[in-house]
């Protein structure tokens, strides 16, 4: 069974369809690249995989049940454009708020280890709304990796993010993988991504245009896959 | 169970984060004591004929406050994308709603607490005749306004010139609630009892808390995915 | 010429000569009545604006829930459709009963139950045709005004009874020719009935034209959208 499942999905914004007859898996452990230009319905396909936004039609399977099922919610983690995270709490109240929303056992264990797997160790009970940008970003991964998701789903997870903090969400993700989570991520930083990814996909004009393996080829010249279907 | 706890951790984290900025109660609060002040240049305050519309004044009052808070309900959610995280959270739509109408109904029912006394004291009106009817008819049309007012604000909560939005929608939807309100403050300030007809407008407040609280739990996870 | 066209044509055909034919029923073969004189034929417009108010926003909240069941647009076209005919009739229905109350009553506007009610009413459906506009995505539009319509069509129809109830308490000075109860000579009925007929038909055919408009006004969004995808 593939942990992602996508068949014949359609998203339509009246009679635009957004997305058209998208169809692929991600298999357990692997990690899955999803690019394309802006505009191309990257966004709009992880909206869907996130229980976000409803498919016009098409099934969705991850983990085996439905994107709205709350069992698959529990499993899954979530890092968008905004960081998801309140200002006017503080770190530590931030990570206990949604380790009980997730319905975590151990709530103060499992917020301090993020905490301190992000390096936020120290502010824990700083607000955020006084926090640096790059400190707010790295307690936004530490609110997604939260709950050991079983599958990952980040939306340009990388392009706000400083130096420092893509190393350590790409440290974070290979961890994820190696325990057998599943990554998908939308971006347009080919080259981050692109050292992650098992697997990678093409959306051009809300259609896949590629998938498959990520080979060597790309990860030499990151733009090829663009010049090879006219994207460039 | 598991409902109730997650709705009980949205409306805990719905108070805290505003007990700690004071944003929407501190605006509420001062705008209810400036309605207040500006209701006596629209007629001259003698008790008798204050006693006699005093619900009708009240709840405006509350009214126009209140919707600063259902304002903030939702769009706080929108500084970070926080809404979103919530939404594919493994929290249901109904949680949500029924823990940020909890929250909004504290806040409001608070707002209204500190008006009384000082409507007593502006218009020497002593509404204390009834205190526990009063209470229950606070908590009930409260409850009414502020399902309401939390379902718009998921409504609208995406919309440009969402601001100029919510009122034109709310109020006329809130006007049973309200109207019923105002008869039974009306009654309660002026301390008879609730008996015979009037038992009418206990009968709809209730009716509509529970219409209103079935339509927001049955619709909210459609308006909330989009 | 489509099917549907035709069908509008006939509606519209039959409508308009109905009225013609009720107009001159009304104007030059019914008496003026004993007490009212010549205004009280305002009412054969007047009240089958009501029935078909009521019709049309029964229709757009039965449209609406079908919309969020079947997710297929034509239910949220027939929904603001209806609605804006029900808007339109509500209109006239309050400027017409406001004629007549300044003939009979003296005053073009009293705070009687249905009279309030009927404001409330505008302003509610009011507010979902605002809400319509400040929505761009067609989806994301039809889903948001059809959970607002079906919380106007409930608010509307509690407002009503509250209303009611209400104002029973304090009951309303003047009689108005309709509660006059059971002594409204046939012939009026039937006309009221005819001009209903006649009314609705009319409504029907612009309901049609309003449904081919919106479908149209959505390929015309998707086409825009496909464009700026190029």
């Amino acid at each position: 069974m593939s942990a992602v499942a996508v068949r014949d999905l359609w998203k339509y914004y009246g009679d635009y369809p957004a997305l058209r007859e998208i169809t692929f898996s991600a298999e357990q452990g692997t990690c899955l690249a999803v690019l394309g230009r802006n505009g191309a319905g990257k966004t709009t396909l992880l909206r869907i995989l996130c229980g976000l936004s409803r498919a016009a039609r098409g099934e969705i399977r991850i983990l085996g049940r439905s994107a709205r099922h709350p069992e698959t919610r529990a499993r899954v983690g979530i890092l968008g454009h905004g960081i998801g995270i309140y200002d006017e709490l503080s770190a530590m109240e931030n990570l206990r708020l949604f380790a009980r929303l997730y319905g975590l056992a151990d709530i103060e264990n499992s917020a301090r280890h993020w905490l301190e797997r992000t390096g936020l160790a120290h502010v824990r009970d700083g607000l955020v709304r006084e926090f640096s940008r790059g400190m707010r970003q790295r307690l936004a991964v530490a609110r997604a990796f939260l709950h050991a998701p079983e599958v990952l789903l980040l939306d340009e997870p990388f392009t706000a993010l400083d130096d420092r903090a893509i190393a350590m969400l790409q440290d974070l993700l290979r961890e994820a993988l190696d325990r057998g989570a599943t990554v998908l991520m939308s971006t347009h930083q080919l080259r981050e991504a692109l050292e992650l990814a098992t697997h990678v996909a093409l959306i051009s004009r809300g259609r896949l245009v590629h998938t498959g393996e990520r080979t060597a080829e790309m990860l030499a010249d990151p733009g090829w896959l663009y010049r090879h279907y006219g994207e460039a | 169970m598991r409902f109730l706890r997650q709705a009980g951790t949205i409306a805990v984290k719905d108070l805290k984060a505003e007990l700690r900025t004071k944003e929407a109660i501190n605006a509420s609060l001062s705008f209810a004591l400036v309605i207040l002040l500006l209701f006596s240049f629209a007629f001259d305050p003698t008790a008798e004929q204050t006693r006699e519309i005093s619900g009708g004044l009240l709840w405006l009052v509350f009214a126009f406050a209140g919707a600063l808070i259902l304002n903030r309900s939702f769009s706080r959610e929108q500084a970070n994308d926080c809404l979103d995280i919530l939404v594919a959270s493994p929290v249901s739509g109904a949680a949500l709603f029924i823990g940020k109408a909890v929250a909004n109904a504290i806040l409001i029912l608070a707002v209204e607490v500190v008006c009384l006394p000082v409507f007593g004291v502006f218009y020497n009106i002593t509404w204390t005749k009834r205190p526990w009817w009063l209470l229950l008819v606070l908590v009930l049309a409260t409850w009414g306004l502020t399902v309401i007012g939390t379902m718009f604000s998921a409504l609208t909560v995406n919309l440009r010139l969402r601001e100029l939005m919510l009122p034109v929608l709310v109020y006329p939807m809130m006007i049973p609630s309200l109207m019923a309100a105002m008869q039974l403050t009306t009654l309660l300030i002026a301390g008879e009892p609730v008996t015979g007809e009037d038992i009418v407008w206990l009968r709809l407040l209730i009716g509509f808390d529970i219409i209103f609280t079935a339509l927001g739990i049955g619709l909210v996870e459609t308006v909330l995915v989009n | 010429m489509g099917t549907r066209n035709k069908l509008i044509y006939l509606l519209a055909a039959l409508g308009g000569l109905l009225v013609i034919r009720n107009l001159y029923v009304i104007l030059l073969q019914f008496p003026d009545e004993a007490a009212q004189g010549a205004i009280y034929r305002i009412m054969f417009f007047h009240v089958p604006c009501w029935f078909i108010c009521f019709t049309a926003f029964l229709a757009a909240g039965v449209a609406s829930i079908l919309y969020l069941w079947k997710r297929r647009m034509v239910f949220d076209n027939v929904a603001v459709s209806a609605v804006e005919i029900g808007v339109v009739f509500t209109a006239t229905g309050l400027v017409t009963g406001s004629i007549w109350a300044r003939v009979i009553w003296g005053i073009w506007w009293t705070w009687d139950p249905r009279l309030t009610w009927a404001f409330i009413t505008l302003l509610v459906y009011l507010g979902y045709l605002m809400l319509r506009r400040a929505i761009d995505d067609p989806t994301e539009r039809a889903k948001n005004s059809a959970v607002l319509c079906i919380f106007a069509f409930v608010s509307v129809v509690i407002t009503y009874k509250a209303i009611d109830w209400w104002r029973t308490q304090h009951p309303g000075a003047v009689l108005s020719f309709r509660t006059g109860g059971g002594n409204i000579e046939p012939a009026w009925e039937m006309m009221l009935l005819w001009n209903f007929l006649a009314l609705g038909l009319i409504a029907a055919a612009v309901l049609l034209i309003r449904l081919n408009q919106e479908q149209v006004r959505r390929e015309v969004d998707g086409l825009r959208r496909r464009v700026h995808e190029l």
